[in-house]
């Protein structure tokens, strides 16, 4: 008998790919994603065509026309004969350097802040509840122009700092004097002493970016320095397990680590130029815009806010039975924390505190509320009106924070595959 | 989320096909209302009064383009813009027409595409200084820190004149006319530079007027106008003569209160066509004849509306200067009526 034992060949149907659940699947992506691409192409088309009906194309060249405006923070040489396309360097250094200085401290900031609230301390840990719910439930612009304004309002304006000639006649005191003599807070922005070489090294200039060997120099000499350290400790940690002794190390470290950069600033000439009131403000030293300032300090406690609740998440995670068993071992509560607690935590902090960096970073171009000229100040502000190229301009800006952000995250990846557990 | 995005950027691009396919005459006869793109801070020029309405001498060119148009001077809505957004406002369909002391130059006519269709005031940049800074020229502002508006051609007139004098200075940026005015008063910065007209009119808005004074330097020309999009020409040709009407108006005589008279009469040709009483000459334009009548009665000619607005009896006290018909020494001259 051999009735049952073939099943009848079908032949593919077209109707298959709807009534046929394992083709209709298929059927589905293949339509949603042919939709797809035919709105993005007629979105494409419509911009164009609109640009065109409007006598507008898309050009990129203005980033090499003379840009004509200045901006107030810069960290390479720029002046208004410079192009679009450094203003836009510009901006973006500065948002970098507010993102890389933000994304560290708020870490600190949450760590702490997320290991203080469960803390057996009712006060310190209701402190830190208080922080974290006043800062996470507030829109964040709101705090970067109220921190803003305490900064501009508060503090004196340069001229009070000043001593006219009629004043020492009259034997009177600026109304105002510098901290410690050293730095000068008023309400543009805070003036701290800067370091200046008498002998530095020359300055070469690598794509119409100047670097400073100096600077170079001793980078070089403290990685240098810490290179030796670690060796220091490693022979040391070999020593104790070989022996059990642990040799000690400590003015070997101090000596390794401190004396070779002190040497060589000493031998460039390093001191320290004080700020001083000079015409309407003051010059020398280093000026931190209070935009600066107060748009890291909001982004810095905002962020920080979420990144406690992360930490004290991932330590939550850690199951109760680890603690007490660090604490059989005899390891002090801040051990455990340090060596047994926060290591396993790490790896369910990471992953969501990528996405908290990547938010701070796209957050900073919230620095147009305090007139923080970062890149979306200058080519997506300034640069964008003065030349009304507002696609280009746009789509540059996209592209960039895109790149930045898809960079965090990668090395953040690479992070987070160090610390997490290794099954073998 | 995905939604909305979608359903967004389709509006988008609906608003902006629709803006592109018609003529901006026929839009504002069909929605019944002018769009105007207004400064939303600057007293004189354009501000809202307490009641919420602005008033001023920008805000009453697009009363009088209103009345042209639809007859009705109180037909217009006003859309705040910064000097940040104002082209892209425009440029994008948002507004008509853009009345925002906004400046004619070269680039902006080429580069952002728009037409300025006159010059409603003929302005130059200027610094203010607080009196106690000791200050009397703009030359010795050498190190100051300078407010500036974001997106305007005093920000680069600012960086040239800075530049032929050898001398340095620390730019604010600030987003509008009311930004600067808080970062100046609180002296975030030492003197505060726009249009000399937006500076006297900025002043008159300060509790202690008379503590501020206007440097004497006019580094710029900064010739402020009514903005249309380019390319729609009909347009811009209603705009301009209606500016043109206001002028002729006052070359004429003509004066909100003395219409009905001169209108029973005149023997002068060009007043009668002005008018509507002779000629098809509204409906050239794809208006009514009475069209400029309207606009001259809405809120008067080009001389009451300066002066009801920032003229010397008012706290801004401008002069006319620059701005006096031609027949009194100044710019403002208006092509014939004909």
């Amino acid at each position: 008998m051999s009735l049952a034992s073939e099943a009848p060949k079908e032949s593919f149907r077209l109707s298959m790919l709807i009534y046929d659940t394992r083709y209709r699947s298929y059927t589905i992506q293949v339509a949603v994603l042919v939709l797809l691409l035919a709105f993005l192409g007629w979105m494409t088309d419509n911009t164009i065509k609109n640009l065109a009906e409007r006598g507008k194309d898309i050009n990129f060249n203005f980033l090499w026309q003379r840009a004509g405006y200045d901006i107030d923070q810069q960290l390479i040489p720029y002046t208004n004969d410079s192009t679009h396309g450094r203003a836009a360097i510009i901006g973006l250094l500065n948002t970098l350097l507010i993102a890389f200085i933000g994304c560290i401290f708020a870490t600190i900031v949450g760590v702490i802040a997320g290991v203080l609230r469960l803390s057996k301390n009712w006060l310190v840990a209701r402190l830190m509840t208080v922080y974290v719910e006043i800062f996470r439930n507030v829109p964040l612009v709101l705090w970067i122009i109220l921190i803003f304004v305490v900064f501009t309002e508060t503090y004196p304006q340069p001229r009070d700092f000043r001593l006219t000639d009629e004043m020492v006649a009259a034997g009177e005191e600026p109304k105002e004097s510098m901290i410690l003599g050293a730095i000068a807070i008023t309400n543009r922005g805070s003036n701290i002493p800067g370091p200046m070489l008498d002998r530095p090294l020359p300055t070469i200039e690598i794509a119409t970016v100047p670097i400073s060997l100096s600077a170079v120099a001793f980078l070089v000499v403290v990685a240098g320095s810490v290179l030796v350290n670690r060796r220091i400790l490693a022979r040391a940690k070999a020593i104790q397990e070989d022996t059990g002794l642990r040799p000690t190390t400590w003015w070997q470290s101090l000596l390794v680590l401190f004396a070779p950069a002190i040497a060589l600033l000493m031998a460039m000439g390093f001191h320290l130029e004080y700020p001083e009131i000079k015409g309407f403000n003051f010059t020398g030293g280093i000026a931190v815009n209070h935009s600066f300032t107060a748009l890291l300090v909001a982004l810095i406690l905002y962020t920080g806010a979420f990144i406690a609740e992360i930490v004290r998440g991932g330590i939550l995670a850690i199951s109760r039975g680890q603690t007490e068993a660090a604490y059989a071992l005899g390891l002090r509560p801040g051990r455990t924390m340090n060596l047994v607690i926060l290591p396993q935590a790490l790896r369910v902090i990471i992953p969501p505190l990528i996405s908290q960096f990547l938010n701070l970073t796209k957050n900073t171009s919230l620095g147009i509320a305090v007139s923080y000229l970062d890149l979306r100040g200058t080519l997506g502000g300034i640069t964008m009106n003065q030349t009304g190229r507002e696609m280009e301009c746009m789509l540059l800006m996209m592209g960039i924070y895109l790149t930045i952000s898809l960079l965090i995250s990668s090395l953040m990846n690479i992070y987070n595959n160090s610390v997490k557990l290794k099954e073998r | 989320m995905k939604k909305s995005v979608f359903l967004g950027t389709l509006a988008a691009t609906t608003v902006l096909t629709g803006a592109a396919f018609a003529g901006t005459l026929d839009d504002v006869k069909a929605r019944g209302e002018l769009i105007c793109g207004a400064n939303p801070g600057l007293t004189g020029f354009a501000a809202p009064d307490a009641n919420g309405v602005y008033q001023g001498f920008d805000a009453s060119l697009c009363k009088a383009i209103a009345a042209a148009v639809l007859g009705d001077p109180n037909k217009v809505k006003f859309v705040p813009l910064t000097s940040e957004t104002r082209f892209t406002a425009l440029a994008s369909g948002e507004v008509d027409v853009l009345i925002r002391n906004s400046t004619w130059t070269y680039s902006r006519d080429h580069d952002l595409k728009l037409d300025f269709v006159a010059v409603n005031y003929y302005d130059g940049q200027g610094f203010m200084v607080k009196k106690d800074l000791g200050v009397s020229s703009a030359k010795e502002l050498d190190g100051a820190t300078v407010c500036i508006q974001t997106g305007t051609t005093t920000e680069l007139n600012l960086a040239d004149f800075f530049k032929q004098n050898n001398s340095t200075y620390t730019p604010v940026t600030v987003a509008d006319d009311a930004e600067a005015q808080r970062n100046y008063l609180a002296g975030t910065c030492d003197a505060f530079t726009t249009d000399a007209s937006g500076l006297a009119a900025s002043r008159s808005s300060f509790p202690d007027p008379e503590n501020h004074i206007i440097l004497p330097e006019i580094i710029s020309k900064e010739p402020l106008g009514p903005v249309v999009r380019h390319g729609d020409n009909q347009w811009g040709d209603v705009v301009r003569w209606t500016f043109n009407a206001l002028l002729i108006a006052e070359e004429k005589g003509i004066t909100k209160a003395n219409l009905a008279e001169v209108e029973a009469s005149t023997t002068d040709p060009e007043v009668k066509r002005l008018l509507g009483l002779e000629g098809d000459f509204g409906v050239m334009a794809g208006l009514d004849n009475a069209a400029f009548k309207n606009a001259i009665l809405a809120n008067g000619n080009y001389g009451e509306i300066f002066e009801a607005n920032i003229g010397a009896s008012t706290p801004i006290g401008l002069a006319r200067g620059l701005n006096a018909l031609w027949t009194q020494g100044g710019l403002q001259y208006a092509a014939p009526f004909r």
